[in-house]
């Protein structure tokens, strides 16, 4: 069994923690700067600026956020910091969208792919949702597809014990669409609700690594009419500007449903996947905030936003 | 997006050119771009800010000189400016005079330290340096695996605790089994943590205190963000830092975050990986990162593999063949060779600036098994045939792809990207296509 680290935290203690370090960042840096001014001058907007862009942004979704602010001085009056700040938050809720997006999970069953570079957090996501479903009385069946990596398949047959979710997976380098068709034969006749593919991580620039990706979804597709019904992307929070350009190109050849952000559990904001809502219209569909099996929540876009200024939602000044 | 910053810079400057001395305001505006540079390249805000600072001191008031436009000066300054902060050249970390010397990695959750740990094992063995990996990541499922698994295949020792043993206990076994052994490095992997997680950050310390490690590497991923500063602060606060291992830079990702790290820790960067495979880990150039996060590609990377194997007239020589389409199919076939020995020819076309998404070289990335392939078929055929591949006819073809154990579309295939390779050789600028003439194109 797995040892307890020593005094772990609690991942809702461990955020509350790591903003209160964080805290004195953003909401209390804006506050600094906007008080006590009689107008909100070019400099005062370029602190704003950077504000944004140390939450990771980036250049160009920070600018479109200033440029309403200004757009905003005109027509009506924004000269606290607290209306600032709800201006900020009003123009980042317009680029994400308030709309909850679950996963659509309504085929007999139900295919999700997850996809990513190495290291984001793909087949924990996995061991989670797992746990989720299975929790809920369906039946989940992992396809170990990440034959590449060394210990990959025994990682995700843990979480399958963790979970109860059964694991189709055979030994480093075997071949991954092999393993997804089997997989999916394995689901369909085991009658089970959703089928949840671990792929493994790779960088967007690696072409041919790429192109068996898109074998694996057309192999499953093949086995299971419709299928992938998700095909997720995990991020990790704590990734700057590349991640847009992963995006990009993981949406360009594979077609994405969606988004996973990681890591956010740690001081990291995740600002870069504002960007990628905004150019690839992709939502965000959950998060991971720790590595515990309950660590997995569904998207919300107040509460990301608020948590860019404040980590938590109830927590006000 | 910023492939060009050198272009916008030189258009920037160019009314500037003989007007006297650079001045605050003048340089303003390719500052501004140098700026959003740096930030598209993720370092941190703070850190740019100074930086932007520093570089303003230092052009303003210097001559605008004749010889290279304004904006050219600029880059140049910005760029020395860069190395300058990237530190000091590579050197090779020195061993304990008493075996053995101790080096444990640590750094946040899939950054790559198990890989590292790897790889470095794999370094000091090619250096005749008997390594010992220790798992000492008992939370990750079959993290302690994977580190055993790599072990096996690099065949080196690895030291894996009882199932439920601490960190602790584990790495103070293996430490003895070492100097049992002798075992000259020991190399321990720790669980992946956030550096606000006090309970695991006291780990570290615990272990720190008790192994008093010689070294102390943090593997940072390069595609980390703002998030780097804090991330180096917290691990450089609790436990203390000797150095940097920098993952996944064989990806696009600028690699700001190197900068970040470097500028708040004052620690060298020692090592970059470049790959998934053990192979792929490489000594970290700060010229060559300072070109990469301004957008100018790695070429000196280029150049100086490049180099290892051409001298400077081969590669005068190959380029003449090449532009006067002299070069045969003998002369590919050794290039193939050479090629091999460079490493996965995916990177070295990555290492070009606007190589790397070239279409016309979309073609031309075969993976390691195609390149056998393609030195079977070529092996396959006669002298004649591969000093002139135009006499090659249907009756040969097929003849080739028996002797090679291919098809006749393989050698179709293969026929038709040389050919292209000819034409798109010929396209190329004159002072990017001699190898031997490459150090100096940023700049040029
Ligand atoms: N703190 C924290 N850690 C996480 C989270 N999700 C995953 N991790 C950790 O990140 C590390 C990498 O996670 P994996 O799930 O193995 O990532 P992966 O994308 O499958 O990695 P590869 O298969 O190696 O490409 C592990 O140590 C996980 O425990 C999260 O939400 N918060
Ligand atoms: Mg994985």
């Amino acid at each position: 069994m797995k040892p307890k680290p020593p005094n772990k935290l609690g991942w809702t203690k461990r955020l509350r923690h790591g903003l209160s370090k964080t805290r004195h960042s953003f909401v209390h840096n804006l506050e600094r700067i906007v008080r006590g001014q009689r107008a909100i001058t070019p400099e005062i907007l370029d602190e704003i600026e950077e504000l944004l862009i140390s939450a990771d942004l980036g250049v160009n979704t920070s600018q479109t956020v200033i440029d309403y602010i200004q757009q905003e001085l005109k027509r009506r009056e924004l000269k606290d910091y607290l209306s600032i700040k709800n201006g900020i938050q009003e123009r980042l809720l317009q680029i994400i969208g308030t709309n909850h997006n679950g996963l659509n999970l309504t085929a007999t069953t139900a295919v999700i792919m997850v996809l990513g570079v190495n290291g984001g957090g793909k087949t924990t996501t996995i061991g989670k949702l797992a746990y989720r479903y299975q929790k809920q009385g369906k039946k989940v069946v992992l396809a170990a597809a990440d034959t590449f990596r060394a210990a990959a398949v025994e990682q995700l047959k843990i979480w399958g014990q963790r979970s109860g979710a059964g694991v189709i997976g055979y030994q480093t380098g075997a071949d991954p669409s092999a393993v997804v068709y089997d997989a999916a034969t394995a689901a369909k006749a085991r009658g089970a609700d959703i089928l949840i593919i671990d792929t493994a991580g790779r960088l967007h620039t690696k072409k041919n690594l790429m192109e068996e990706l898109k074998k694996m979804k057309r192999v499953v597709g093949r086995c299971i009419p419709g299928a992938p019904h998700e095909t997720l992307l995990v991020l990790d929070a704590t990734t700057g500007q590349n991640a847009i350009i992963q995006a990009r190109q993981f949406h360009q050849d594979l077609e994405l449903s969606g988004l996973v952000l990681t890591k956010l559990d740690g001081t990291a904001k995740g600002g870069v996947a504002i960007g990628i809502v905004a150019e690839l219209g992709l939502p965000i569909k959950l998060i991971g905030v720790g590595e515990g099996l309950d660590d997995l929540q569904d998207f919300d876009a107040q509460e990301f936003v608020s948590a860019l200024f404040y980590g938590e939602d109830n927590e006000k000044d | 997006m910023f492939d060009s910053l050198s272009e916008k810079l030189q258009a920037t400057f160019k009314k500037l050119r003989g007007h006297g001395k650079l001045t605050e305001k003048n340089i303003q505006e390719g500052l501004r771009e140098v700026k959003l540079a740096l930030l598209s390249a993720d370092v941190n805000y703070k850190v740019v800010k100074k930086f932007i600072e520093d570089v303003q001191q230092k052009a303003v008031g210097q001559e605008v000189l004749s010889s290279i436009s304004p904006g050219q000066q600029v880059v140049k300054i910005v760029h020395r400016e860069l190395v300058e902060l990237m530190g000091e050249s590579f050197r090779q970390p020195a061993l304990a005079p008493a075996p053995p010397t101790v080096i444990m990695l640590m750094g946040l959750q899939g950054a790559g330290k198990t890989t590292a740990a790897a790889k470095l094992a794999r370094r000091f063995k090619g250096e005749r340096r008997n390594p010992l990996l220790v798992a000492a990541d008992p939370y990750r499922p079959a993290a302690a695996q994977q580190l055993n698994l790599l072990a096996q295949q690099l065949n080196v020792a690895c030291f894996i605790g009882a199932p439920g043993q601490t960190p602790l206990k584990t790495c103070r076994q293996a430490l003895s089994q070492a100097k049992e052994t002798a075992i000259e490095v020991v190399i321990i992997d720790t669980a992946g943590r956030l550096h606000i997680d006090e309970g695991l950050m006291a780990e570290l310390t615990e272990l720190k205190q008790a192994l008093s490690p010689h070294y102390i590497w943090l593997v940072a991923d390069a595609l980390t963000g703002q998030e780097a500063v804090r991330v180096a602060q917290g691990f450089e606060q609790a436990v203390g830092i000797d150095g940097v291992i920098l993952t996944k830079m064989d990806g696009d990702a600028r690699g700001g975050a190197a900068l970040s790290i470097r500028a708040v820790t004052g620690k060298p960067i020692k090592f970059v990986g470049l790959g998934e495979k053990l192979e792929a880990l490489e000594p970290f150039h700060p010229d060559r990162i300072a070109s990469r996060i301004l957008g100018m590609g790695d070429v000196l990377s280029l150049v100086e593999k490049a180099e290892t194997l051409y001298s400077e007239e081969q590669a005068a020589e190959l380029e003449k063949k090449l532009r006067s389409n002299r070069f045969t199919l003998e002369d590919f076939s050794s290039q193939l060779k050479q090629l091999k020995k460079m490493g996965p020819l995916e990177n070295l076309l990555e290492l070009l600036p606007g190589m790397g998404n070239s279409k016309a070289l979309k073609g031309l990335k075969p993976d390691d098994k195609q390149l056998l392939h393609t030195q079977a078929i070529i092996d396959s055929m006669t002298q004649a045939e591969r000093l002139n591949h135009k006499i090659i006819n249907g009756s040969r073809r097929r003849r080739i792809a028996v002797g090679s154990g291919t098809s006749v579309q393989d050698i179709n295939k293969l026929l038709k990207q040389f050919t292209q390779m000819q034409k798109l050789v010929k396209r190329l600028p004159k002072s990017s296509a001699g190898l031997g003439r490459m150090r100096g194109l940023p700049f040029s």
